[in-house]
C-alpha cells in the first residue's frame, strides 16, 4: 500500500500574536512546527504502513526551512520526504496549493491513500485537502476519526459530524482528512530521529513538475484577503436560575425579546 | 552552560525532555499518590529506544555510555525521580553484566534489557547489611552444577517488577570480603519470591521490595565473573552507577528550580512579583549556581569513565555526594520560595524535596561517600 501524507509547516500557535496595527501575524522569534492536525495524519500514515506493510511518503509545499518538518515526519516513521519548493509558488492560495500538491503527488507515483490534517492551524481554511482530491479527481472523505477497514480496493471510515459520525465506504485511491480523535501521535524514537537526520530529502521545483504556469503562485490564486483580525471574544452567556417552569418562562421571554428586536 | 554535547547527545536530551514534559510530568503526582508502577511510561521509554542508550549496538543498544545514561536520567528525574528509576535502576542491575558478564551472559540478557522488554535490578542490601555490606547473610552454596541461594534482600529498587536480578551472595562466609559472588537470577525461578513492598517518603513511583530466596537453585553459568569476586564487582558497579545517582539528584534539583523560578515570577506580594525581591533573587542565584556546579561534576565524572579512566572511585563518589547534597538544598529552598503553598501537595515542590532525600542515602550514604573520598585522597597523597 502506498500512502502519501501532506503536511504544512506553521508557526507554533501557542506563540502566535496578531499585530493590532497591521493585522498580520507576528512571526518574529516564533518557532515553526508541523501543523498539529497533520501530526495525526502522519501517525495514521505510519500505522497504515505498519499494518499493511506499505510505504509512506510525506509531501510538503513551502520554503526550504520546511525540510525540518519533513525530517520530523520521517523520524515518526515515514519512509521518504518530498519538498515542493520554488519562488514561483509564492503567494499561492488554497486553489494554487491544491493544484501544485496534486501534481507533486502524481509524480510520486501510484498512490492508494492520501492523508491530510483537517485544516492548518494558521490559515484554518480546511480547503487544501479537498482541493488536492478535486484536482486528482478521486473521492475524498473529510473529518475522518477512524479508518475501520481497508480491503478489496475500498476503505471504510468513520467521519465526524456535528451530531455524531457517518460510516463512509469509498473506493481507492482516495483522500482522507483526519481529526485529532483518530489517534495519539507517537514520540519519535531515538533510532527514528537518527534515521531522519541522515535522510535524503527529495526536492522538486516548478520545472520538475508538469505544471501549467498560470495556475501557480499569485497568478493562480483568485483569493483576495481584505482583512485579518482577531475576533472579539464571545460575550458571556446569560444564565437563568430557578426551577424548570420559572427558567423556561424566562428563556421564552428572552427569545421573544430577541425576535422582536 | 554549554557542555559541548555531541549532536546525538543533544538529540537524546531533547527526546527525553519531550517524554518528560508530555508524558511524565502529567502523571508524576498520580504515581506519587498511588505508588503504582509506571508501566505506561516504561513502554514509552522502551519504544523511544531509551533503555539501550548505554548498551553496545552489538546487543541492540544505541552504543552510548555513562554520559548518555546520565543525560536521560537527569531529564526524566526533572519530571519524576520515582518514574526515572524504572530506567536508571535497570542500568544499575545491568552494570555487573556489562562490566564482568561473559559473552554468553551478555548475548542472553542485554538485548531484552536494551529493548526495554525486561527491567533489571541490583540486590546487595539486607536488613542487617546496609553500609556494612560485608555483614551480608544471604548464602550461595555450591551443589554440582548449581548454586543454592538462601536469604533475604531488602530495599531492592524495581523489586517484583524487574525480570532480571543481579544478586550478591556469600559463597564462602569464612573468606570475608573475598567470600561473595554475584548471580543472575530470573524472576520465576523456583525458590525466588517477593516479600514486603515498602511505603516510602519519596520516589513513590518506584517499587522497593524484598527478595526472598529459599533453596533457590541457580545454574553455575549464571555466576558473573568468578567465585569470590562479588565485592569487587559490587564496588566497580557502584563506581559506574554513582554518577547516575548524581544525575538523578541533578534532575530533581533542576525540576524544583524551574518550578521555583516560574512561581516567583507569578506570585505577587506587596504589589510586585516576589522575583523582584533581593531575598528571593539571592536564593535563585545560589540554586542555579549550585545546580550548574553539580552538573559539571556529574558530566565530568561520567565522561572520564566513558573515556576509559581506571581510577574513578573518588570522582564518582564526589559526583554522587555533591549533586545529592545540592538536590536536598535546592529542593528545600524551592519549598521556601513557594512559602505556604510549597508545603501543600497541590504544588509540585514538596514532592521534589521528598524525592531528593533518598539521593543522599542510597548507593552509599553521603557519609560513606566522604569516607571513600577521604580514603582515596590519603592513598593518593601517600604515593
Amino acid at each position: 500500500m502506498n500512502i502519501v501524507v501532506c503536511i504544512k509547516q506553521v508557526p507554533d500557535t501557542t506563540q502566535v500574536r496578531i499585530d493590532p496595527v497591521t493585522n498580520t501575524l507576528i512571526r518574529e522569534g516564533v518557532q515553526s512546527i508541523i501543523n498539529p492536525f497533520d501530526m495525526y495524519a502522519i501517525e495514521e500514515a505510519v500505522r497504515l504502513k505498519e499494518k499493511f506493510n506499505g510505504k509512506a511518503t510525506v509531501v510538503t509545499m513551502g520554503p526550504p526551512q520546511a525540510d525540518a518538518a519533513l525530517r520530523e515526519a520521517i523520524s515518526m516513521g515515514c519512509d521518504e520526504g518530498v519538498l515542493v519548493s520554488d519562488r514561483a509558488f509564492a503567494g499561492s492560495d488554497t486553489l494554487a496549493t491544491g493544484y501544485t500538491l496534486a501534481m507533486a503527488i502524481k509524480k510520486v507515483g501510484a498512490v492508494d491513500i492520501i492523508l491530510c490534517g483537517k485544516q492548518a492551524s494558521d490559515g484554518d481554511t480546511a480547503q487544501v485537502g479537498p482541493g488536492i482530491a478535486t484536482q486528482l479527481d478521486i473521492p475524498q472523505v473529510t473529518y475522518v476519526k477512524k479508518i475501520e477497514d481497508i480491503k478489496d480496493n475500498h476503505a471504510t471510515v468513520e467521519r465526524m459530524t456535528e451530531e455524531g459520525f457517518e460510516i463512509v465506504k469509498t473506493s481507492l485511491p482516495c483522500l482522507l482528512t483526519v481529526v485529532k480523535e483518530i489517534n495519539e501521535p507517537r514520540i519519535p524514537s531515538l533510532k527514528g530521529r537518527m534515521k531522519a537526520k541522515k535522510a535524503e530529502i527529495i526536492s522538486w521545483k516548478a520545472v520538475d513538475l508538469d505544471l501549467e504556469e498560470e495556475k501557480l503562485g499569485l497568478k493562480g490564486s483568485p483569493t483576495w484577503v481584505s482583512k485579518i483580525f482577531t475576533p472579539p471574544p464571545r460575550p458571556k452567556g446569560q444564565v437563568f436560575e430557578g426551577d424548570c417552569e420559572d427558567t423556561t418562562t424566562k428563556l421564552v421571554e428572552a427569545i421573544k425579546d430577541r425576535l422582536v428586536a | 552552560m554549554d557542555y559541548l554535547l555531541t549532536e546525538e547527545q543533544v538529540m537524546l536530551r531533547d527526546l527525553c525532555r519531550q517524554i518528560t514534559d508530555e508524558k511524565i510530568m502529567p502523571v508524576a503526582a498520580h504515581y506519587d499518590e498511588t505508588e503504582e508502577f509506571p508501566w505506561d511510561i516504561v513502554k514509552v521509554m522502551a519504544e523511544s529506544d531509551i533503555f539501550g542508550v548505554y548498551i553496545d549496538e552489538k546487543y541492540g543498544g544505541m552504543g552510548g555510555g555513562l554520559l548518555e545514561l546520565c543525560i536521560a536520567t537527569e531529564e526524566f528525574s526533572r519530571g519524576c525521580a520515582g518514574i526515572a528509576l524504572a530506567f536508571s535502576a535497570t542500568a544499575l542491575g545491568t552494570d555487573p553484566i556489562l562490566l564482568f558478564g561473559s559473552e554468553e551472559q551478555k548475548e542472553k540478557y542485554l538485548p531484552s534489557i536494551a529493548s526495554g522488554k525486561k527491567l533489571a535490578a541490583f540486590a546487595i542490601t539486607e536488613p542487617a547489611a546496609g553500609s556494612d555490606a560485608s555483614a551480608m547473610q544471604t548464602t550461595a552454596k555450591k551443589d554440582g552444577d548449581h548454586y543454592i541461594l538462601n536469604g533475604t534482600k531488602h530495599f531492592i529498587t524495581n523489586g517484583g517488577e524487574a525480570e532480571i536480578y543481579t544478586v550478591v551472595a556469600m559463597t564462602s562466609k569464612d573468606r570475608g570480603a573475598r567470600g561473595a559472588s554475584v548471580f543472575i537470577v530470573e524472576k520465576g525461578t523456583p525458590g525466588f519470591t517477593f516479600g514486603k513492598k515498602e511505603d516510602k517518603l519519596g520516589i513513590r513511583g518506584s517499587a522497593t521490595r524484598e527478595l526472598i530466596f529459599t533453596d533457590c537453585r541457580i545454574p553455575k553459568e549464571n555466576m558473573i565473573g568468578k567465585e569470590g569476586q562479588g565485592f569487587l564487582i559490587a564496588m566497580r558497579t557502584f563506581d559506574m552507577s554513582r554518577p547516575g545517582i548524581g544525575a538523578q539528584a541533578l534532575g530533581i534539583a533542576q525540576g524544583a528550580f524551574e518550578a521555583a523560578v516560574k512561581y516567583s515570577k507569578e506570585r505577587k506580594q506587596f504589589g510586585k512579583p516576589i522575583s523582584s525581591f533581593q531575598g528571593i533573587q539571592f536564593m535563585l542565584a545560589d540554586m542555579a549556581t549550585q545546580i550548574e556546579a553539580a552538573r559539571a561534576l556529574v558530566y565530568a565524572s561520567a565522561r572520564q569513565i566513558d573515556a576509559g579512566a581506571k581510577s574513578l572511585t573518588k570522582d564518582s563518589a564526589m559526583a554522587k555526594m555533591f549533586a545529592s547534597d545540592v538536590a536536598m538544598k535546592v529542593t528545600t529552598d524551592a519549598v521556601q520560595i513557594f512559602g505556604g503553598y510549597g508545603y501543600m501537595k497541590e504544588y509540585p515542590v514538596e514532592k521534589y524535596m521528598r524525592d531528593a532525600k533518598i539521593t543522599q542515602i542510597y548507593e552509599g550514604t553521603n557519609q560513606i561517600q566522604r569516607n571513600i573520598i577521604a580514603l582515596n585522597l590519603i592513598k593518593e597523597m601517600s604515593k
